[in-house]
């Protein structure tokens, strides 16, 4: 949205941050900065300022490409009828374990 | 692909009704999208403004400990400020046009900020009713349909217990002081009793778009209703402290379990909204100068960020 210079409030950018070590980074929001040392330093301030963070990564928003509603639908339909892809659609026979 | 805009307001409202979030990039009908940039920023400003008032006090804290937690208090304000503007530009506006909007008195925010704060016993009365009727306002707000709004709303409310909380820590400090510091709680409590049950909004009987809202999960309670919650919380809390609530009407009814309030006076709450509180010309200067001297860095930023670039481009 604001890729262009006509106002000073700088890029959108989207914050992800690890709650801890290990785990996945998750999306937290987005602050406005005109440069990536300027967000990791704004997104800590705004997303981290009670330890929820050990790691922050930030992206401007416009590089991100996304799935839009109207394709979703078959976009994700190639995997609605392979049940086969879960262990539950198996049957284990009486008694045997560790399967 | 054409669908018809009938077709898409059912899948829409049917959606909503089982309970699913609307996320940004999603269909949704203008008004939805109009009501909830006016109300998101509209929280957002509110956010912004809402520190002026407490900011006032942060050179005068009687104690380190008292400022500390001030500052880290409006630096939560600011932080709300922050996610509700990200969560309205998910809408289509950008945030420098919000911005604006707010500098050239065309938007709103909550009245009760052009109020002053007379004495330290008005930071602790803030904490306690103003960011306490905020706290069950939002806890409603964040059961609302649109994804980034409530989960801005999730957030922001996990921080608000804390506000709440010191508020009442200054409070029950002075209701137990010294007669005097007794007296200073008694008279923020007067002032802050009725703005605080007023910034809850009009009584349903007046309010108008609410049919839609609650069908469009904009809002999933009432005002009447969440204002009679926070009525509820605060009284028992008052009484604890040892301090009235400046209501001769107030009642217990056993039958019904609630608090029951004497009249409100709607006609101050208009006057204030209408830009006639006793401070609503001082937040507007307080912002414009913010805005004002706050260019320099805005445009020196740019321009380093223009520099490094540059000089990127040439490196490579
Ligand atoms: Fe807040
Ligand atoms: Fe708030
Ligand atoms: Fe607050």
């Amino acid at each position: 949205m604001n890729t262009k210079d006509e106002n000073d409030q700088g890029l959108l950018w989207e914050v992800f941050v690890q709650a801890k070590p290990g785990i996945p980074h998750k999306h937290a929001g987005s602050v406005h900065a005109h440069d990536a040392e300027m967000a990791l330093a704004s997104a800590r301030d705004v997303y981290t300022r009670r330890r929820e963070g050990t790691s922050i990564w930030v992206i401007p928003s416009h590089m991100i490409t996304a799935t839009t509603e109207a394709d979703s639908e078959s976009f994700f339909d190639p995997a609605d009828d392979k049940a086969y892809r879960h262990p539950t659609f198996y049957t284990v026979p009486e008694g045997v374990k560790y399967l | 692909m054409t669908t018809d805009i009938k077709e898409m307001e059912r899948r829409f409202q049917e959606k909503i009704d089982s309970g699913l979030k609307i996320e940004a990039k999603e269909w949704m009908p203008e008004n939805y999208r109009k009501q909830l940039i006016r109300m998101i920023s509209q929280h957002a400003h509110s956010e912004i403004v809402g520190m002026l008032p407490e900011g006032n006090w942060i050179t005068r804290a009687p104690s380190l400990r008292r400022k500390a937690v001030l500052l880290a208090k409006v630096q939560d304000e600011a932080g709300h400020g922050l996610y509700l503007y990200s969560a309205a530009e998910t809408l289509g506006i950008d945030r420098q046009t919000m911005i604006n909007q707010l500098l050239e008195g065309k938007a709103k925010y909550s009245s009760i900020f052009n109020y002053p704060t007379l004495s330290w016993a008005d930071i602790g009365a803030i904490g306690w009713l103003v960011d306490g009727a905020a706290i069950v306002n939002q806890t409603m707000l964040a059961r609302g349909s649109y994804g980034p709004y409530s989960r801005a709303m999730v957030r922001i409310c996990k921080e608000e217990s804390f506000h709440n909380r010191q508020g009442y820590e200054i409070i029950y400090g002075l209701a137990n002081g010294s007669p005097e510091q007794k007296q200073m709680a008694q008279d923020a409590l007067n002032r802050w009793w009725w703005p605080s049950i007023q910034m809850l909004g009009p009584s349903d009987a007046q309010s108008k778009n609410s049919e839609e809202t609650m069908r469009w999960k904009i809002k999933v309670e009432s005002n009447d209703t969440v204002r009679q919650r926070f009525i509820d919380r605060t009284v028992p809390q008052a009484h604890a402290a040892g301090l009235s609530i400046p209501d001769p009407d107030l009642k217990f009814n056993e039958e019904s379990g609630h608090w029951e309030i004497g009249e409100i006076e709607w006609t101050e709450f208009y006057q204030v909204i209408k830009g006639h509180g006793p401070c609503n010309h001082k937040r507007m200067q307080a912002r414009q100068k913010a805005e004002n001297e706050g260019k320099w860095v805005r445009e020196a930023a740019a321009a380093y960020a223009k520099k490094q670039k540059s000089r990127q481009q040439i490196a490579a």
